[in-house]
């Protein structure tokens, strides 16, 4: 049984209370909304606070709500809410399929997209047990001063593994952090450093609360693929997310975004991709031939390294056929 | 500096139909609390760490992991373990939970450490969705593992146990060669 170090539990009852609990720093604290991630991390000892602040009884956190087109999402909404969600579905359907596409039913119903967006990174050498860790002398990121990924590497190359964080970036989104300071709101991709072990800005004073989804355009088509070895629990080997915008007349692409995740610390926007497909007709040939010639580009711009499971060179090699048909299914093509 | 620890948090919750309440420390998951505290074996402690499945319950009638749920989260809720979902069909209805039955009859077990969370999943499911197709038990059920069955059976199980609710004839096993007699 892999046991979990002593730790008291606060279970606030009002985003103030929690606030005023995350301002006091006598306490080393962690914040747990589903628990499904911090729980394996401290069965791990990658985490060893001496409190864990639960939100599950805050209030005010579990909305869905559409204004205008654009979404407002409470921290706490859960991924089985947001994946079963008609709003969803219709105003961001890669997001709806990234939260499908997340770990088992039983996970889905507990984890939320307050913490899938604020997952650690992730590594073969790091999320291991504290036995198998210290077996080969520990990690950069954890306990140890190597890294067995990179020989002589003194960067923490762990990989960003939300499968959310792609598609909310092609979405646009913004994120709004609250802490007795006050609030501040930002763009996703600002809250993510591509740094292994501190992957994103947010304070230990602060708790995400909201993500909100712009409106998107009219004719906005959206699409998740994740390679992952089983079709369920595994966690991506590679995540693309695609945005399409298509005008809703002519049916030709006037817009679009990729992001591919689990290859570095920060999910990474693929450049200089619009003049390959702007202009193209959705249906036909062409759109099928630009699909490819994206994805062959994505591939240029990605180095997978060896810190997740499956071969980097693989991986590498899986990019285009993502991308593509990433692209193909958001048109409707495949 | 050692403080003292916390005195272990006091809390009620609904378990298997009947308001219990338990002290359990605070670092403590409720597959603990259930095992080694209530005697609850029937869940069981797999890979401990949210991969298997073997350890689902039921959390307000929805499946949820034991392992990656801490005890005192569930204060003021309600739990059914595999102890619960055969017992209280019993009570109702005076026979085991139509998916226990189905899972008998199809032969849906080896060695019968996954059964009682695919159980639990399923019987889930059924009250969703009391006409799910194959390929929505498989989805259904893609959180538990099983490393004997294969799970044809355990599909064709959830199925028919399905199919006898509904009263309809239950589908043919998917797997068999020869067509065989149906139980009288």
């Amino acid at each position: 049984m892999l046991r979990m170090p002593r730790f008291e539990v606060s279970c606030p009852e009002s985003l103030p209370e929690a606030l005023a609990l995350l301002a006091e720093s006598e306490l080393d604290t962690r914040v747990m909304a589903g628990g499904t991630d911090l729980l394996v991390a401290l069965k791990n000892r990658l985490e060893v606070p001496q409190r864990v602040v639960s939100l599950a009884r805050v209030g005010g956190l579990d909305h869905v709500t559409e204004q205008e087109g654009s979404l407002a999402i409470g921290a706490r909404v859960t991924l089985a809410q947001l994946g079963a969600s008609d709003l969803v579905r219709r105003l961001a359907p890669a997001l709806g399929e990234a939260a499908r596409s997340v770990a088992s039913p039983q996970v889905r119903q507990v984890a939320t997209i307050g913490g899938n967006a604020l997952l650690s990174t992730r590594c073969r050498y790091y999320n291991q047990s504290h036995f198998w860790r210290k077996a080969l002398g520990f990690c950069l990121k954890k306990d140890g001063t190597l890294c067995h990924v990179v020989e002589g590497g003194k960067k923490c190359v762990a990989a960003a593994s939300g499968d959310t964080a792609p598609a909310l970036l092609t979405l646009g989104a913004r994120v709004t952090l609250e802490s007795q300071h006050g609030v501040r709101a930002l763009p996703l991709l600002d809250l993510y450093r591509n740094d292994g072990i501190a992957n994103t800005v947010l304070r230990p004073d602060e708790l995400l609360t909201e993500l909100v989804v712009p409106a998107q355009r009219p004719g906005h088509r959206g699409a998740y693929e994740k390679l992952r070895v089983r079709e369920a629990i595994d966690y991506p080997l590679l995540g693309v997310a695609v945005r399409l915008d298509v005008d809703p007349d002519s049916a030709v692409v006037t817009d679009v975004d990729v992001v591919l995740t689990a290859l570095q610390a920060k999910p990474r926007r693929v450049a200089r991709i619009d003049s390959l497909i702007v202009g193209v007709p959705i249906h036909g040939e062409a759109f099928e031939a630009a699909a490819a010639q994206l994805g062959l580009r994505a591939r240029d711009q990605c180095h997978p390294v060896a810190n997740v499971p499956g071969d980097p060179e693989y991986r590498r090699k899986l990019v285009p056929v993502l991308v593509r048909r990433a692209l193909l299914r958001a048109a409707g093509a495949a | 500096m050692t403080s003292r620890p916390a005195p272990d948090p006091v809390f009620a919750f609904e378990l298997n139909g009947e308001t219990v309440t338990v002290s359990a420390p605070a670092h403590h998951t409720l597959l603990e609390l259930l095992r080694y505290r209530q005697g609850l074996t029937g869940t069981k402690q797999g890979c401990d760490k949210g991969d298997c499945g073997a350890c689902t319950v039921l959390l307000d009638g929805s499946p949820v992991l034991s392992c990656l749920t801490l005890a005192v989260t569930v204060a003021g809720r309600a739990v059914t373990t595999i102890e619960g979902l055969g017992a209280e069909h019993r009570r109702a209805e005076g026979r085991p939970h139509p998916v226990q039955e189905a899972f008998d009859r199809s032969g849906a077990l080896q060695c019968g450490f996954c059964q009682p969370g695919m159980l639990l999943s399923s019987a889930a499911l059924l009250r969703k969705n009391p006409s799910p197709t194959a390929d929505e038990v498989r989805a259904a059920l893609s959180g538990n593992l099983c490393r004997c069955t294969g799970y044809a059976q355990i599909i064709e199980a959830v199925l028919r146990a399905a199919a006898v609710e509904r009263g309809e004839d239950p589908p043919a096993p998917a797997w068999s060669i020869e067509p065989r007699d149906e139980e009288p």
